[in-house]
């Protein structure tokens, strides 16, 4: 379904970009110009916020599949994005490795920490309150942040591009590789992650133990290794997500996953936290808004358009846009 | 009808005049030197911010994430109304005082509505958004002077005014918790559907808990004003909000002699050991997640009950 309503989307900016091209030639009022200057812009910036909406989607994939499988809002995610970002920038410039076998080592990287942190930190916690896991959660994504701020300093690093595309101009607007790996990149994933949940033995023992911990152990799924590598994936996503932040901004310092982390978990539960459609939806739709507001608004004041929209749709309808409703047993 | 003087309220009593008979020798008689004299208002601003913290934490059971927005809500509603008005000191002080509380607690109000509606890591969320959402909006404005900062605020604050209010803050936030409404808020921590059908009004104290804190958050931001001389919307980031946590989460969730007790030695540890000021935000985190493993770990809990009890057969032997 979103698939096919992308595509009518594409083909209409296409052949709207291809008419407008001719049009160009043809009409010399001063004002019908304008106003298409003004329409290439909102095109222009609605790409931006698909570049930036498919990073905070795919981040947001993490989240949505760690919070249905440990029930746990993971608040280092953001963090791991930025050790991603930091093994690649290593990897590339001083290891001077080829892109793509850097990207596998930081993803590498990333999915074995996400499996230590899980071991250490949240295993421990997974009879205590949601209040006490979300505080160790907090605590480990300070822990990243001050150890990366230790070794690498304050001082923001410049990350080549992993990338390395030519930027497509269509009728005006100019598409860079970057914009076009990253919406392609994500909806790979996306159909990648949705056939592995359905299709294999892993995935579905993933959704069992979503389901139920308890029912799915009876089951004889391993529920540890389940989770195990449920946080191995989402971390292993959040490094392909630091890889693409970086490669679309150019630089990396300890704080660089923070707020990416923070609005990626406004996008799932905008989309509805558990589902993975929904996640899509969210981090598209909170990047245009984000872009839109950048560029229309204020650039002071699009974090806090950002945070307003979630604070709303959790008014409106608390289990977000896509979400399915809960029922709490007694 | 309880009794109001007993042995133990008169002990606390004295406990209070002596330390502060304690600070006021030590600060007029020129034993501490400027630098730490300096550090006693806001070691005092942070107990207030911990002691209200830990109502929402602690007592709740809810994490709030934007302590530091409605800390800032109210040092700018306070500093605004003393720069804006030419009253006699005795009566603005605790006017703005009283204002930035206020105005604190009505954002309390407002974000505490939705909140009723969540739970859990939805609301740490909100709350969150919250905190992001007035630090911005204040860096926009006009009249909070934007990211430059808010000047020429009077700093008519001192340590013996920082020290009543902390005072005051304990005392109410510590009868508000055994009362009646107190048992209402732990019950709706320990559990929300029992307390329910108990017949507790879940949102009335939720708000209540909600309102109380933000209340006392914006108080301490009043005085934090004060005491500066300068408002900046960087200074109540999330980083704050965190700290402020650490200090509830180090003292002890539900205790209140704890996060005093955290207050100080946070507020007062970086100052005494210069060369740890790098290692901070890390002892934070590792203070945070130990912590957090420790309590849920049997057997420190069992070490832990057994301090308590050894503490409390002393404390009967005494009697």
């Amino acid at each position: 379904m979103q698939y096919q309503s992308k595509i009518w989307v594409y083909g209409g900016l296409v052949l709207f970009f291809l008419w407008n091209r001719d049009i160009n030639k043809r009409v010399n009022s001063t004002k019908v110009k304008e106003l298409i200057i003004l329409i290439m812009e909102v095109i222009a910036q609605f790409m931006n916020g698909l570049n930036l909406g498919s990073i905070y989607a795919l981040i947001a994939l993490g989240y949505t599949m760690v919070y249905g499988i440990a029930k746990m809002l993971n608040f280092a995610h953001g963090d791991i994005i930025m050790v991603g970002a930091y093994t690649l920038s290593i990897a590339m410039s001083f290891l001077s490795l080829p892109a793509p076998v850097a990207i596998f080592i930081s993803m590498a990287v990333c999915a074995l920490l996400g499996i230590v942190i899980e071991r250490i930190a949240y295993k421990p916690l997974r009879m205590s309150s949601p209040l006490a896991v979300l505080i160790t959660a907090i605590g480990v994504s300070y822990f990243l942040q001050s150890v990366a701020l230790l070794i690498f300093g304050s001082q923001q690093r410049k990350v080549e591009s992993a990338v390395n595309l030519p930027s497509l101009l269509i009728g005006g607007v100019e598409i860079t590789g970057e914009a076009m790996v990253t919406l392609g990149v994500t909806i790979f994933i996306m159909a990648a992650l949705t056939s592995f949940m359905k299709y294999t033995k892993t995935g579905m023992a993933m959704l069992a133990v979503a389901e139920d911990k308890g029912a799915a152990q009876l089951m004889g799924i391993n529920v540890n290794k389940t989770i195990s590598v449920t946080f191995g994936i989402g971390s292993a996503l959040a490094a392909v997500a630091g890889v693409l932040l970086t490669s679309s901004y150019g630089f990396v310092g300890p704080y660089t996953g923070s707020m990416p982390g923070i609005k990626a978990f406004v996008a799932a539960v905008l989309g509805g936290i558990g589902s993975v459609p929904g996640a899509m939806v969210g981090g598209l739709l909170l990047g245009i808004i984000e872009s839109l507001s950048k560029a229309y608004i204020s650039t002071e004041l699009a974090d806090a358009i950002v945070f307003g929209v979630l604070i709303l749709v959790l008014l409106v309808k608390p289990t977000g846009l896509l979400g399915k409703k809960r029922i709490d047993k007694v | 009808m309880k009794k109001v003087i007993t042995k133990r309220n008169i002990m606390v009593a004295l406990l209070v005049i002596a330390v502060y008979a304690a600070l006021f020798f030590l600060v007029n008689m020129k034993v501490l030197n400027r630098h730490y004299r300096s550090l006693l208002a806001p070691v005092g601003i942070n107990v207030i911010l911990a002691v209200s913290l830990n109502l929402t934490v602690g007592f709740l059971g809810e994490l709030n994430l934007g302590h530091g927005g409605f800390m800032s809500i109210g040092a700018y509603a306070g500093c605004l109304f003393t720069i804006y008005t030419d009253l006699p000191l005795a009566i603005q002080f605790p006017l703005a005082l009283i204002i930035g509380g206020a105005v604190a607690a009505i954002f309390g109000i407002l974000i505490g509505i939705p909140a009723l509606r969540l739970q859990g890591d939805y609301l740490a969320i909100v709350t969150l958004a919250f905190g992001e959402i007035v630090r911005s909006v204040l860096t926009n404005m006009k009249v909070t002077g934007g990211a430059g900062g808010l000047k020429g605020i009077g700093k008519s604050t001192n340590y013996t005014i920082v020290y009543i209010v902390a005072i005051i803050t304990i005392l109410i936030i510590s009868n508000l918790v055994k009362s009646r409404h107190g048992r209402g808020i732990c019950s709706i921590r320990d559990n929300i559907i029992a307390s329910e059908s108990l017949g507790v009004n879940v949102i009335f104290h939720k708000l209540l808990a909600f309102v109380v804190a933000a209340f006392f958050a914006g108080m301490a931001g009043v005085l934090y004003g004060q005491n500066l001389g300068i408002l900046k919307p960087d200074a109540f980031d999330f980083n704050k909000s965190i700290e402020i946590l650490v200090m509830v989460v180090l003292g002890g969730m539900g205790n209140l002699t704890g996060s005093v007790i955290a207050a100080v030695v946070i507020t007062l540890l970086p100052e005494i050991l210069r060369g740890f000021s790098d290692y901070r935000m890390l002892a934070y985190a590792i203070v945070l997640i130990t912590m957090m493993i420790w309590n849920a770990n049997p057997r420190f809990a069992m070490v832990k009950n057994n301090v308590y009890s050894w503490l409390h057969r002393k404390r009967g032997n005494a009697r």
